[in-house]
Parts: structure tokens; C-alpha cells; sequence
């Protein structure tokens, strides 16, 4: 099974990656980009079929260690 | 005085705070590499600044997950004092023994100059050599230091003196210009709720003769070899 993990900073949480790149596109001469924020993606391959236990352990790996849940937020997608 | 100083792959100031440690205490400290499982006794553990693992994923990230931290977490529960520098406060974070995150810098860029720091608790294990409110000069030398807590745990940290030491200006004012990372209140270090553990960007180990540049880190080690002593 493969799963696509999104990792994206928790509203609130200042993301000045995400700024430098708003400016560098508007630099670029990319108008009207009103905000960026960037995060990560992270692709995984799991032994197994039943879905309900895989999103399962991929909530635990994010919770564990993908994902930084003081200023992270996750999502997970699964194609069985 | 016996401390351990954990090492981890790509810790780079192990060396370093193991010099501070015996200048202040007369011996050296035991090295534990991080994949050790156990800690001998021990008043004191360190973990040192770096870049463990290549600050993949997150800085401090996979470090805080080596079998070690078990140990060190269980440690830290009964009460022995630990000092994380640098990326030894990050893996404290990440380890969930200190509250709150360290970001990338506000400004994006790895920075490595000296710092002044105000003394904003004085009563610690780790900052009795120092007096309340004193300025002091310490070196940073980091890229993801922008501290970061929501508002109810960075309003408990203040409300209960938990932050050890700020970013200030040369005359102790906390300000905005003062503060090279962005990090919430300008926090350079903070405590445990039961004040036996401290995580710190700057580099105290690195300033503490005037072989060096300065002394001001010096009283920190100082403070530590004494205390643990008496104890």
C-alpha cells in the first residue's frame, strides 16, 4: 500500500520560508500570490491490505515522529 | 563530579562541553554514544550542540527518538539535572522534555556570533553563578532557533519563571533588535516545569576563558561541578 503523507505548519505558526518564497515569486513577477506556506511530503510503502490498520500505524509514525504536532499538522492518504 | 555527555551521529560540541565540564569539575565526563541503551550514575547529563543526523526531517528530530533518550528521559523523571546546548535544546523539545518547538531562524540564515543574554532566573542549578538580571556575552551558532510555544504553555513558562535566560540588548533590554532568531519573547533558554532540566541555543562551553575570547559560559559549568557535589 502506499501512503502520501502531508506535513503542513499549524495555523498561527509563523512560516518564514513560506514568506521568502511569496517574495521571491512577486519578484518574479508572479502577481496576486497572496500568501505561501510550504511543508513536506513524505511517501511510504506499507507491507500489508487492510487499510483501517495501516492509516492506523501511519497516524502513530506521524504522531511519533513525521510530524511535529506542536506546530505541525498531518494528513494522510492511502491508495489501498 | 560525574556527568555524561551523550553523542550522537553529527553531534559537533561534544568535545567541547567535555573540556567545560572538566575545566570546572576536575573530570572528565563519561561519553555515551547514542546508541547505548543505559546510563552509568551519574549528576549530570549534556547534550551537546551539532547537527545529529544531519538535522534530517527536523533538527533534533531522529536524535530525540535514540534508544539513549529513554534512558535520559527516565533520568530527567527522577530528578537528575540535564543541559541541552544548541541542538541538545532542540532534541529536548522534540523529545517532549521541554516544552514548545525551535524553528527555523525568522531570518532564514545560519547565524554564528557572539549574543548578550540577560538573566531572567538566577535561582536554578544551572544559573546560580550568575545574578538575577545579569547581561552576559555567549555565542550562538545556529539555523533553527526561533522558539516557538502557543500562548497557554509560553504564558505558563512566564508566569512561573521558567524562562532562564533572553535575548537582550548590551544593556539588558529586552528588544526587538536584540532578538537574532525571532523566537517568542526573545526565549534563549528554557526550564522544565521542575527545574532540572534547561535547553539553551547558545553556547555557553565556548566561552569560558580568555584564551577563548571571553569567560561569561564559565559560572555555568562552575555552578553545576559545585551543586551536584554538595548534593
Amino acid at each position: 500500500m502506499k501512503a502520501r503523507i502531508h506535513i503542513t505548519l499549524k495555523k498561527g505558526v509563523l512560516d518564514p520560508q513560506g514568506k521568502a518564497i511569496a517574495k521571491a515569486l512577486s519578484h518574479l513577477g508572479f502577481e496576486g500570490v497572496e500568501e505561501v506556506r510550504q511543508g513536506k511530503y513524505i511517501e511510504i510503502d506499507l507491507a500489508g491490505d487492510n487499510t483501517d490498520t495501516a492509516r492506523a500505524r501511519l497516524d502513530a509514525m506521524c504522531t511519533q515522529l513525521l510530524a511535529n504536532t506542536v506546530i505541525e499538522n498531518y494528513s494522510i492518504e492511502l491508495d489501498a | 563530579m560525574k556527568s555524561c555527555v551523550i553523542v550522537f551521529p553529527g553531534s559537533n560540541c561534544d568535545r567541547d562541553v567535555a573540556v567545560a565540564l572538566e575545566a570546572s569539575s576536575g573530570t572528565p565526563p563519561r561519553m555515551i554514544w547514542h546508541g547505548e541503551s543505559e546510563l552509568p550514575a551519574c549528576d549530570l547529563i549534556v547534550l551537546p550542540g551539532g547537527f545529529s543526523h544531519g538535522d534530517y526531517l527536523r533538527s533534533g528530530a531522529m536524535a530525540a527518538r535514540a534508544p539513549i533518550m529513554r534512558a535520559v528521559a527516565a533520568k530527567a523523571k527522577a530528578g537528575t539535572p540535564v543541559l541541552g546546548l544548541c541542538n541538545g535544546f532542540q532534541i529536548l523539545t522534540e523529545a517532549g522534555l521541554l516544552p514548545g518547538a525551535l524553528m527555523r531562524n525568522a531570518g532564514l540564515k545560519f547565524i554564528c556570533r557572539d549574543v548578550f543574554l540577560r538573566v531572567d532566573n538566577s535561582d536554578t542549578l544551572f544559573t546560580r553563578g550568575y545574578r538575577q538580571g545579569q547581561v552576559v556575552r555567549i555565542p550562538i551558532s545556529h539555523h533553527d532557533g526561533n522558539y516557538f510555544a502557543d500562548s497557554v504553555t509560553l504564558q505558563h513558562l512566564e508566569d512561573t519563571g521558567r524562562v532562564a535566560l533572553r535575548y537582550c540588548t548590551d544593556d539588558g533590554l529586552i528588544r526587538s533588535e536584540a532578538n537574532p532568531n525571532g523566537s517568542l519573547n526573545n526565549i534563549a533558554g528554557i526550564l522544565n516545569e521542575a527545574g532540572n532540566v534547561l535547553g539553551m541555543m547558545p553556547h555557553p562551553e565556548r566561552l569560558i576563558s580568555p584564551e577563548l575570547g571571553g569567560s561569561d559560559g564559565r559560572a555555568m559549568f562552575d555552578a553545576l561541578a559545585e551543586l551536584v557535589q554538595c548534593a
